[in-house]
């Protein structure tokens, strides 16, 4: 049996990822953390040269780097508890919603990142995300799997724990529960799954160390009206 | 039951061209509908609300979008004719790595080389030189990016190649001197019928970017 080691870095919603894939399949691993941003560890740097970022998973010895390409590697090669589907045509919907996530990133990044104009911006791009994924990824169900968690609730678990921690540091409330139940119902049931209510980083932690992020990509930005 | 394949798409999207690759490497019959995408269809509408983009693959009544998403849905649905992607997990793992890096890296600083000048253009022909470098790097000595055979990469790569005119006139440089690797390898892709088939012209795409250029006041 070889051996598997994930690098990972404790508030990444990215090595979350795999971690819960992991568990989920009970598959045993070694977790290694790196020490970001301080440094990138030379395990980094040979494993994950071309983007030198965390989560890499090491299957004896060989790495996988980029989380979603990573959730693939794991269902492939360890089947049971399927987070998949087998249909071909839910598989590709599946596959496009873990896109869809991948591509409104960057306005959720704006959004913790900004102020002002920029962060108005970011705020109604999220909002705008949001209700698409309410109306058309979630619908009806209860996850975005179906009964059970999939692939696709795991490539979103950072909206259900790292989203309300940003939004607190950052002092703005986007999740509203009146205008969007069905996320706000997905994230009660998302994080009361078992593997994943077990495997999150410390809130206050998490809440002190995006408070130390936010405060210093505020003093980057060009000077505020005060 | 025959399959009823169709396509939305616009002919000189390079995304769009994937699945046009795909779908004759597997030789599957499809009705092709051109999208104006300043008025756009119905149906395009209907069937990829989330986006409104090309390309668009209809499969019996069901929509799959997203260039790279219909890419493997068609690999694995008509999985007995050139298989796109490998079998083995990690080989797997490494074909969607590098697809995705293609997917995210060339295309924002590609279009910057020819829609902006100056400093932009300056920085986006670094950047889109610097990636062209990494992928050489990744290429090798394999005659294709999947090893002997053409795969998911090589697809994912190729349609880029017939707007290398549009990048290099407007960047002011040449691909056989900042990456030699690559035009050997796009003119053996472009041996493959299913690719040489697709892949316009260069010059024809060089126009329609002029064209653009003029309609958008870019010039």
């Amino acid at each position: 049996m070889e051996d598997v080691k994930v690098l990972g870095f404790w508030p990444s919603p990215f090595s979350h990822r795999v971690v819960w894939a992991l568990k989920l399949k009970g598959v045993k691993y070694d977790y290694i953390e790196e020490d970001l941003p301080n440094y990138k560890s030379q395990l980094l740097l040979q494993y994950n040269p071309v983007y030198q970022k965390i989560p890499v998973l090491v299957h004896g010895g060989k790495p996988i780097a980029e989380s979603l390409v990573i959730l693939q590697y794991i269902e492939e090669t360890w089947p049971e508890n399927p987070l998949l589907p087998k249909d071909a045509h839910e598989r590709a919907l599946a596959r496009f919603w873990m896109q869809f996530g991948l591509q409104k990133g960057p306005i959720f990044v704006a959004f913790f990142t900004t102020a002002g104009e920029d962060q108005e911006k970011a705020t109604r791009e999220a909002l705008e995300a949001l209700e698409i994924i309410e109306e058309k990824a979630l619908g009806d169900k209860k996850f975005f799997s179906g009964d059970s968690i999939g692939m696709v609730d795991i490539a979103y678990g950072w909206l259900a724990y790292w989203f309300p921690c940003m939004e607190e540091a950052v002092g703005l409330k986007v999740l509203n529960p009146a205008t969007l139940p069905r996320v706000h119902a997905w994230i009660q049931d998302f994080k009361e799954v078992p593997v994943i209510k077990e495997n999150l980083p410390d809130y206050g932690k998490m809440l002190a160390y995006m408070k130390k992020q936010r405060a210093k990509f505020l003093s980057h930005l060009p000077s505020l009206n005060h | 039951m025959a399959d009823e394949v169709s396509l939305l798409d616009f002919w000189p999207s390079m995304f769009g061209m994937r699945v046009r690759v795909t779908l004759a490497e597997k030789g599957i019959k499809y009705e092709y509908k051109e999208e104006d995408l300043r008025h756009k269809s119905d149906l395009l509408l209907k069937m990829n609300p989330v986006h409104k983009k090309i390309p668009v693959l209809i499969h019996n009544g069901k929509s799959v979008c997203e260039s790279l998403v219909i890419v493997q849905y068609i690999d694995e649905v008509w999985k007995d004719k050139s298989p796109l992607l490998p079998s083995d997990p990690y080989q797997r793992a490494q074909a969607r790595f590098w697809a995705d890096f293609i997917d995210k890296k060339i295309y924002e600083p590609g279009r910057k080389l020819w829609a902006t000048k100056g400093e932009e253009q300056g920085a986006a022909k670094k950047e889109f030189l610097d990636i062209f470098k990494i992928l050489e790097g990744e290429l090798g000595d394999k005659p294709y990016f999947g090893g002997e055979t053409f795969g998911f990469v090589d697809v994912s790569l190729i349609t880029f190649y017939c707007w290398f005119y549009v990048y290099e006139t407007f960047g002011k440089f040449s691909f056989e001197a900042e990456c030699p690797k690559i035009l050997p390898w796009a003119k053996r892709c472009i041996q493959k019928e299913s690719v040489a088939k697709t892949l316009p012209d260069q010059k024809k795409v060089y126009e329609f970017v002029l064209e653009m250029k003029k309609m958008f006041g870019l010039d």
